[in-house]
Protein backbone atom coordinates (compact mmCIF):
# COMPACT_ATOMS: atom_id res chain seq x y z
CA UNK A 1 0.00 0.00 0.00
CA UNK A 2 2.78 2.42 0.89
CA UNK A 3 4.45 1.55 -2.42
CA UNK A 4 1.53 3.16 -4.23
CA UNK A 5 1.81 6.40 -2.24
CA UNK A 6 5.57 6.60 -2.73
CA UNK A 7 5.25 6.08 -6.50
CA UNK A 8 2.33 8.53 -6.66
CA UNK A 9 4.46 11.14 -4.91
CA UNK A 10 7.27 10.54 -7.41
CA UNK A 11 4.81 10.88 -10.34
CA UNK A 12 3.56 14.25 -9.11
CA UNK A 13 7.07 15.46 -8.27
CA UNK A 14 8.53 14.58 -11.69
CA UNK A 15 5.54 15.94 -13.61
CA UNK A 16 5.92 19.25 -11.73
CA UNK A 17 9.58 19.28 -12.74
CA UNK A 18 8.55 18.67 -16.38
CA UNK A 19 6.59 21.91 -16.61
CA UNK A 20 8.90 24.04 -14.43
CA UNK A 21 12.31 23.00 -15.84
CA UNK A 22 13.92 25.86 -17.75
CA UNK A 23 15.86 23.71 -20.22
CA UNK A 24 13.57 21.76 -22.63
CA UNK A 25 15.98 18.79 -22.71
CA UNK A 26 15.66 18.49 -18.91
CA UNK A 27 11.88 18.55 -19.40
CA UNK A 28 12.11 15.56 -21.73
CA UNK A 29 14.30 13.64 -19.30
CA UNK A 30 11.92 14.32 -16.39
CA UNK A 31 9.03 13.25 -18.63
CA UNK A 32 10.79 9.91 -19.20
CA UNK A 33 11.04 9.47 -15.41
CA UNK A 34 7.32 10.34 -15.07
CA UNK A 35 6.43 7.68 -17.64
CA UNK A 36 8.58 5.19 -15.75
CA UNK A 37 6.56 5.81 -12.59
CA UNK A 38 3.39 5.27 -14.65
CA UNK A 39 4.80 1.92 -15.77
CA UNK A 40 5.25 0.98 -12.11
CA UNK A 41 1.61 1.98 -11.46
CA UNK A 42 0.50 -0.37 -14.23
CA UNK A 43 2.57 -3.21 -12.75
CA UNK A 44 1.00 -2.57 -9.32
CA UNK A 45 -2.43 -2.85 -10.98
CA UNK A 46 -1.25 -6.12 -12.61
CA UNK A 47 -1.87 -4.65 -16.09
CA UNK A 48 1.23 -6.34 -17.45
CA UNK A 49 0.49 -5.81 -21.14
CA UNK A 50 -0.04 -2.08 -20.64
CA UNK A 51 3.12 -1.82 -18.54
CA UNK A 52 5.18 -3.36 -21.34
CA UNK A 53 3.50 -1.24 -24.05
CA UNK A 54 3.92 1.92 -21.96
CA UNK A 55 7.58 1.10 -21.47
CA UNK A 56 8.27 0.40 -25.15
CA UNK A 57 6.00 2.90 -26.91
CA UNK A 58 6.12 5.89 -24.55
CA UNK A 59 9.55 5.65 -22.98
CA UNK A 60 11.13 4.23 -26.12
CA UNK A 61 9.54 5.53 -29.28
CA UNK A 62 7.79 8.78 -28.32
CA UNK A 63 10.54 10.06 -26.04
CA UNK A 64 13.24 9.30 -28.62
CA UNK A 65 11.17 11.27 -31.14
CA UNK A 66 10.98 14.24 -28.74
CA UNK A 67 14.71 14.15 -27.98
CA UNK A 68 15.55 13.73 -31.66
CA UNK A 69 13.51 16.78 -32.70
CA UNK A 70 14.98 18.81 -29.86
CA UNK A 71 18.54 17.94 -30.83
CA UNK A 72 17.74 18.47 -34.52
CA UNK A 73 16.42 21.97 -33.88
CA UNK A 74 19.31 22.69 -31.47
CA UNK A 75 16.96 23.79 -28.71
CA UNK A 76 19.08 22.52 -25.83
CA UNK A 77 19.73 25.99 -24.49
CA UNK A 78 17.51 28.24 -22.43
CA UNK A 79 16.25 30.50 -25.17
CA UNK A 80 12.65 30.61 -24.03
CA UNK A 81 11.84 34.25 -23.19
CA UNK A 82 9.15 33.27 -20.73
CA UNK A 83 5.64 34.57 -20.56
CA UNK A 84 4.67 37.66 -18.69
CA UNK A 85 4.48 37.22 -14.93
CA UNK A 86 0.74 37.92 -14.84
CA UNK A 87 0.03 35.41 -17.63
CA UNK A 88 1.89 32.70 -15.68
CA UNK A 89 0.00 33.55 -12.50
CA UNK A 90 -3.31 33.40 -14.38
CA UNK A 91 -2.36 30.00 -15.82
CA UNK A 92 -1.49 28.56 -12.41
CA UNK A 93 -4.69 29.94 -10.89
CA UNK A 94 -6.79 28.50 -13.75
CA UNK A 95 -5.17 25.07 -13.33
CA UNK A 96 -5.70 25.27 -9.56
CA UNK A 97 -9.37 26.07 -10.07
CA UNK A 98 -9.72 23.03 -12.34
CA UNK A 99 -8.09 20.84 -9.70
CA UNK A 100 -10.32 22.24 -6.95
CA UNK A 101 -13.40 21.58 -9.11
CA UNK A 102 -12.37 17.99 -9.82
CA UNK A 103 -11.52 17.26 -6.17
CA UNK A 104 -14.74 18.93 -5.01
CA UNK A 105 -16.88 16.82 -7.30
CA UNK A 106 -14.96 13.75 -6.11
CA UNK A 107 -15.72 14.66 -2.48
CA UNK A 108 -19.42 15.10 -3.29
CA UNK A 109 -19.57 11.64 -4.86
CA UNK A 110 -18.62 9.36 -2.00
CA UNK A 111 -16.74 6.48 -3.56
CA UNK A 112 -13.96 5.00 -1.52
CA UNK A 113 -14.13 1.25 -2.07
CA UNK A 114 -10.66 -0.27 -2.37
CA UNK A 115 -9.41 -1.36 -5.78
CA UNK A 116 -9.42 -5.15 -5.62
CA UNK A 117 -8.24 -7.33 -8.47
CA UNK A 118 -10.83 -10.11 -8.63
CA UNK A 119 -9.39 -11.83 -11.69
CA UNK A 120 -5.57 -12.00 -11.72
CA UNK A 121 -5.61 -12.76 -15.48
CA UNK A 122 -7.36 -9.50 -16.32
CA UNK A 123 -4.40 -7.52 -17.65
CA UNK A 124 -2.51 -10.37 -19.30
CA UNK A 125 -1.86 -10.48 -23.04
CA UNK A 126 -4.00 -13.59 -23.53
CA UNK A 127 -7.11 -12.07 -22.00
CA UNK A 128 -6.68 -8.64 -23.61
CA UNK A 129 -6.01 -10.18 -27.01
CA UNK A 130 -9.27 -12.11 -26.85
CA UNK A 131 -11.21 -8.91 -26.12
CA UNK A 132 -9.27 -6.86 -28.67
CA UNK A 133 -9.76 -9.27 -31.57
CA UNK A 134 -13.40 -10.11 -30.92
CA UNK A 135 -15.21 -7.10 -29.47
CA UNK A 136 -12.90 -4.36 -30.72
CA UNK A 137 -11.84 -5.77 -34.08
CA UNK A 138 -13.23 -2.90 -36.18
CA UNK A 139 -11.64 -0.10 -34.07
CA UNK A 140 -8.37 -2.04 -34.18
CA UNK A 141 -8.41 -2.11 -37.99
CA UNK A 142 -9.39 1.57 -38.13
CA UNK A 143 -6.48 2.48 -35.86
CA UNK A 144 -4.15 0.86 -38.38
CA UNK A 145 -5.55 3.23 -41.03
CA UNK A 146 -5.03 6.11 -38.58
CA UNK A 147 -1.38 5.17 -38.08
CA UNK A 148 -0.85 4.87 -41.85
CA UNK A 149 -2.36 8.29 -42.51
CA UNK A 150 -0.33 9.81 -39.65
CA UNK A 151 2.83 8.37 -41.19
CA UNK A 152 2.00 9.77 -44.64
CA UNK A 153 1.10 13.14 -43.09
CA UNK A 154 4.33 13.34 -41.07
CA UNK A 155 6.47 12.56 -44.12
CA UNK A 156 4.61 15.09 -46.27
CA UNK A 157 4.82 17.83 -43.62
CA UNK A 158 8.49 17.38 -42.79
CA UNK A 159 9.55 17.17 -46.46
CA UNK A 160 11.33 20.25 -47.76
CA UNK A 161 9.11 22.28 -50.08
CA UNK A 162 10.48 22.78 -53.58
CA UNK A 163 11.69 26.35 -54.01
CA UNK A 164 10.34 26.62 -57.58
CA UNK A 165 6.71 26.79 -56.48
CA UNK A 166 7.34 29.27 -53.66
CA UNK B 1 5.04 -13.45 -7.26
CA UNK B 2 1.94 -12.20 -9.06
CA UNK B 3 -0.11 -12.65 -5.93
CA UNK B 4 2.34 -10.60 -3.87
CA UNK B 5 2.16 -7.69 -6.30
CA UNK B 6 -1.61 -7.67 -6.52
CA UNK B 7 -2.01 -7.82 -2.77
CA UNK B 8 -0.14 -4.56 -2.37
CA UNK B 9 -2.90 -2.63 -4.13
CA UNK B 10 -5.79 -4.23 -2.29
CA UNK B 11 -5.99 -1.48 0.28
CA UNK B 12 -5.65 1.54 -2.01
CA UNK B 13 -9.05 3.23 -2.33
CA UNK B 14 -10.30 4.11 -5.80
CA UNK B 15 -10.53 7.73 -4.59
CA UNK B 16 -6.79 8.02 -4.41
CA UNK B 17 -6.34 6.88 -8.00
CA UNK B 18 -8.88 9.52 -9.11
CA UNK B 19 -7.09 12.12 -7.00
CA UNK B 20 -3.68 11.26 -8.46
CA UNK B 21 -5.01 11.41 -12.02
CA UNK B 22 -6.77 14.73 -11.35
CA UNK B 23 -3.56 16.25 -9.95
CA UNK B 24 -1.44 15.12 -12.90
CA UNK B 25 -4.10 16.23 -15.41
CA UNK B 26 -4.16 19.67 -13.77
CA UNK B 27 -0.35 19.85 -13.90
CA UNK B 28 -0.62 19.16 -17.64
CA UNK B 29 -3.21 21.94 -18.05
CA UNK B 30 -0.97 24.39 -16.15
CA UNK B 31 1.96 23.38 -18.36
CA UNK B 32 -0.03 24.12 -21.52
CA UNK B 33 -1.04 27.51 -20.10
CA UNK B 34 2.29 28.81 -18.79
CA UNK B 35 4.92 27.56 -21.26
CA UNK B 36 5.72 29.17 -24.61
CA UNK B 37 7.94 26.48 -26.13
CA UNK B 38 5.72 24.43 -28.45
CA UNK B 39 7.55 21.17 -27.63
CA UNK B 40 7.04 21.61 -23.88
CA UNK B 41 3.35 22.31 -24.56
CA UNK B 42 3.25 19.01 -26.42
CA UNK B 43 4.83 17.21 -23.48
CA UNK B 44 2.16 18.66 -21.17
CA UNK B 45 -0.50 17.22 -23.47
CA UNK B 46 1.24 13.85 -23.14
CA UNK B 47 1.04 14.20 -19.35
CA UNK B 48 -2.73 14.73 -19.61
CA UNK B 49 -3.14 11.69 -21.87
CA UNK B 50 -1.17 9.56 -19.41
CA UNK B 51 -3.26 10.70 -16.44
CA UNK B 52 -6.39 9.57 -18.28
CA UNK B 53 -4.71 6.26 -19.20
CA UNK B 54 -3.92 5.54 -15.56
CA UNK B 55 -7.48 6.35 -14.49
CA UNK B 56 -8.94 4.09 -17.21
CA UNK B 57 -6.70 1.24 -16.05
CA UNK B 58 -7.67 1.75 -12.40
CA UNK B 59 -11.38 1.71 -13.28
CA UNK B 60 -10.84 -1.36 -15.45
CA UNK B 61 -9.29 -3.26 -12.55
CA UNK B 62 -11.94 -1.93 -10.14
CA UNK B 63 -14.77 -3.15 -12.37
CA UNK B 64 -12.99 -6.32 -13.50
CA UNK B 65 -13.66 -5.41 -17.14
CA UNK B 66 -10.89 -5.71 -19.73
CA UNK B 67 -12.45 -3.12 -22.08
CA UNK B 68 -10.84 -0.25 -20.17
CA UNK B 69 -7.36 -1.57 -20.83
CA UNK B 70 -8.18 -2.03 -24.52
CA UNK B 71 -9.21 1.65 -24.60
CA UNK B 72 -5.84 2.57 -23.08
CA UNK B 73 -4.19 0.62 -25.90
CA UNK B 74 -6.14 2.69 -28.47
CA UNK B 75 -5.24 5.93 -26.68
CA UNK B 76 -1.57 4.97 -26.90
CA UNK B 77 -1.85 4.31 -30.66
CA UNK B 78 -3.57 7.68 -31.06
CA UNK B 79 -0.87 9.43 -28.99
CA UNK B 80 1.84 7.95 -31.20
CA UNK B 81 0.12 9.23 -34.36
CA UNK B 82 -0.49 12.63 -32.76
CA UNK B 83 3.14 13.04 -31.70
CA UNK B 84 4.44 12.09 -35.15
CA UNK B 85 2.24 14.64 -36.96
CA UNK B 86 2.68 17.32 -34.29
CA UNK B 87 6.45 17.14 -34.26
CA UNK B 88 6.47 17.28 -38.07
CA UNK B 89 4.41 20.48 -37.86
CA UNK B 90 6.83 21.90 -35.26
CA UNK B 91 9.80 21.11 -37.51
CA UNK B 92 8.06 22.90 -40.39
CA UNK B 93 7.28 25.95 -38.22
CA UNK B 94 10.90 26.04 -37.06
CA UNK B 95 12.06 25.94 -40.67
CA UNK B 96 9.89 28.97 -41.50
CA UNK B 97 10.31 31.11 -38.38
CA UNK B 98 13.53 29.78 -36.72
CA UNK B 99 11.81 29.49 -33.36
CA UNK B 100 9.36 27.20 -31.56
CA UNK B 101 7.77 30.05 -29.62
CA UNK B 102 3.99 29.71 -29.87
CA UNK B 103 3.56 33.51 -29.79
CA UNK B 104 5.01 33.64 -33.31
CA UNK B 105 1.95 31.69 -34.42
CA UNK B 106 -0.48 34.45 -33.43
CA UNK B 107 -0.36 35.52 -37.07
CA UNK B 108 -2.10 32.32 -38.06
CA UNK B 109 -5.52 33.94 -37.84
CA UNK B 110 -5.40 34.92 -41.51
Amino acid sequence: MSTFYFIAFLSIFFSLLVIFAKNPVHSVLYLILTFFTFTIHYILLNAQFLAVVNFIVYMGAIMVLFLFVMMLLNLNKETEPGKHYLAKLAGVIAGGCLLVTLVGSLKAYKLSAPVILHDPNLGLVKNLGKVLFSEFLLPFEISSVLLLSAMVGAVLLAKKEPRATA
Amino acid sequence: MGNNITQTIQTVPLNHYILLSAIIFSIGVVGVLIRRNAIVVFMSVELMLNAVNLLLTAFSVYKGDASGQVFVFFVMALAAAEVAVGLAIIVMIYRNTHSTDINVLSRLKW
